[in-house]
């Protein structure tokens, strides 16, 4: 039974990284610069100082390396939430941490907090807003205590509506330089030069993951509600609210390095879980792989179907994943 | 292990579950006051009453779903409130009115039972975990449904493997909340009779919440009838000493006739339906009419 179970993970792992590795591969060759695969280790190797060498390193594998980061905190996020929402609509977007992540970051670039805190502020004011859209959400219900009632999801599409039309708010009134900053960083983008941000989310989503897996068996007993997970020796008010910082973590930074790139956190873990089942030892890190090669497969596109135009990465994912999600229900039953 | 217990004053060897003074409630309204009693090894004892007296709310303070108001709980002679989550799991195990359904595997989730057992930073269930989760998974019927998921099964299949599961916590105390509330009578007599069984061989605890009292009577060697109006304990003890026509009349507000089952000897109680008396009433006007 356990060694069938291993083997099933270890291939399922296995072949999620090899698409990861084969769609940065791809991510490296294609480009307005196309550039041969077979080139590629030459170049890598030798070719310093070439104009090829620095479009595969200094522009292109920083994107792959953001995309994966980006990708994987969605995917990631978006899992743990559905998890203990046990709700399949759930993900950091309807739930306002996306809305109340990008007021934040939307907020920095009014007040220029980047001007006296350096770059962190971006980061760091996401996951303010992230923080605070889930706490309200969650003091708001305290009365009921129970994460599944509906009642916690709508206050979210709610407070997500209210971020939303704030940050419009303050598009409004503010300045046309920073107008223009914030209408481009919140199309959703992984055009990201900053090296300081590339490796805070590089570094950040990894580090979600590992707190994730700590709470892996707890996320099991919790898909059967919060009372049997408590029955099944689960402290579940230690785990939810550790789980809703991560996720809010994990969103704010995703959003402030990236803008809002909606649907990876709904629909990666969706499918993970239609090919490896429910068991979040395993649906975490399939989430995670699974959600860093949507992002960066869909950023191939983003930036070369109307070369040498870009299309926001947000567009095709959303395209994309409704397209696949829709036709993936449609073949079989979801359920969670 | 009945007659381990006097029924007036209790138990008189040390008690697997005590409550002393318990009071409970949601926000503003108190619905149960100063619960107190105990359970000793083996025993198998039923939380009888009507729909709101807090049979549920009682079973939930104990697996500490629901923090009291007042009083204790003690495991063993240890405060429940002082033990880790998954100290208690270890030691007590329930089994919910019914399994949410999932799309996870019936092996799988019965596994669940042992993760209250798993070390710090362990990964996967250890052989041991599943020699115990497939031994469990036997007894209750469940072996040959184990690749089955748990939300195309049916409810009564789903019943055992929630018996299973919490038996795969191992515990002193297996607590069962209205088991049988969702079966047809085939299934309702095949859990009790498991649960019975679980007492015999396992020499298990059993403190179980039955809506249905001649189900109660029969199986159970204590009975707690909880009163709604006085919010506490109306009765406890055996079943022949609870189950009488003036305490039904009472928390029930229900008139039944109890007689003694021809078979079992256990009380066994009929219903007297409105009609019934109606009828009886005018037979006895008319026999006074006549008289006169």
């Amino acid at each position: 039974m356990k060694n069938a179970k291993l083997k099933r993970w270890g291939i399922i792992v296995l072949a999620l990284s090899i698409l990861l590795v084969l769609v940065s591969f791809l991510a490296l060759c294609l480009g307005s610069a196309g550039i041969e695969i077979k080139n590629i280790p030459g170049i890598l190797i030798h070719g310093k100082g070439t104009s090829d060498y620095s479009i595969l390193v200094g522009i292109r594998l920083p994107r792959i390396i953001l995309g994966l980061s980006i990708g994987g905190a969605l995917g990631l996020a978006g899992t743990m939430l559905q998890g203990m929402f046990k709700n399949p609509l759930v993900e950091p977007y309807t739930l306002g941490i996306s809305g109340g992540a990008s007021l934040g970051v939307c907020i920095n670039i009014m007040f220029k907090f980047y001007n006296q805190i350096g770059i962190i502020a971006y980061p760091l004011s996401g996951f303010a807003g992230a923080t605070l859209v889930i706490f309200l959400v969650y003091s708001l219900n305290s009365q009921t205590r129970h994460i599944r009632s509906n009642r916690m999801l709508l206050t979210g599409v709610m407070i997500s509506y209210v971020a939303s039309s704030l940050v419009m708010l303050l598009m409004a009134i503010s300045r046309t330089d920073d107008l223009q900053n914030i209408v481009l960083w919140i199309m959703g983008s992984l055009d990201e030069s900053n090296t300081t941000l590339i490796q805070l989310a590089l570094w950040g989503s990894l580090a979600g993951l590992v707190v994730s897996y700590f709470f892996c068996f707890d996320l099991n007993a919790l898909l059967l509600g919060e009372e049997e997970a408590t029955n099944l020796g689960v402290n579940t008010t230690r785990t939810k609210k550790w789980l809703f910082i991560t996720a809010s973590f994990l969103t704010g930074l995703s959003v402030s390095v990236a803008g809002i790139i909606m649907f990876v956190g709904l629909i990666v873990p969706h499918f993970m879980r239609m090919v490896t089942g429910p068991d979040h030892r395993i649906l975490l890190i399939s989430s995670y792989l699974a959600g860093a090669s949507f992002l960066i497969f869909s950023d191939i596109i983003a930036r070369t179907i109307i070369a040498p135009l870009e299309l926001p990465v947000g567009v095709i994912t959303g395209i994309i994943g409704g397209v696949i999600f829709i036709w993936a229900l449609s073949r079989k039953q979801v359920t969670l | 292990m009945s007659n381990l217990t006097d029924p007036i004053i209790g138990p008189v060897i040390d008690p697997v579950l005590e409550l002393e003074n318990i009071s409970l409630g949601y926000q503003e309204k108190r619905i149960l006051e100063n619960i107190s009693f105990s359970i000793t090894p083996g025993e198998f004892v039923s939380i009888i009453g009507p729909n709101g007296s807090g049979k549920t709310t009682l079973v939930k303070s104990i697996s500490r779903t629901l923090s009291p108001e007042t009083g204790f709980i003690r495991i063993k002679g240890i405060d429940i409130q002082g033990m880790s989550h998954k100290t208690l799991a270890r030691n007590i195990s329930v089994v919910m009115q019914s399994v949410d359904p999932v799309a996870m595997e019936v092996g799988d989730y019965v596994l669940l039972g042992r993760q209250p057992f798993f070390q710090k930073y362990q990964f996967f269930e250890t052989s041991k975990d599943v020699t115990i989760a497939r031994k469990y998974m036997e007894l209750t019927n469940t072996l040959e449904l184990s690749k089955s998921k748990i939300n195309q099964i049916s409810g009564g299949e789903r019943q055992l493997a929630s018996i299973a599961r919490a038996l795969t916590q191992e515990p002193l105390l297996l607590i069962l909340d209205e088991p049988t509330s969702h079966l047809d009578i085939t299934h309702q007599v095949q859990v009790l009779e498991l649960i019975r069984s679980l007492q015999q061989t396992l020499g298990l605890t059993i403190l179980v919440v039955l809506h249905d009292l001649n189900l109660a009577a029969e199986y159970s060697d204590r009975l707690i009838l909880l009163h709604k109006d006085k919010k506490n304990i109306y009765g406890i003890g055996t079943p022949e000493q609870v189950l009488t026509e003036s305490a039904i009349q009472e928390v029930y507000h229900t008139r039944v006739m109890v007689q003694k089952n021809p078979v079992s000897g256990k009380p066994c109680i009929f219903l007297v339906t409105q009609s019934e008396i109606e009828k009886d009433r005018k037979y006895e006007i008319g026999k006074i009419d006549h008289e006169k």
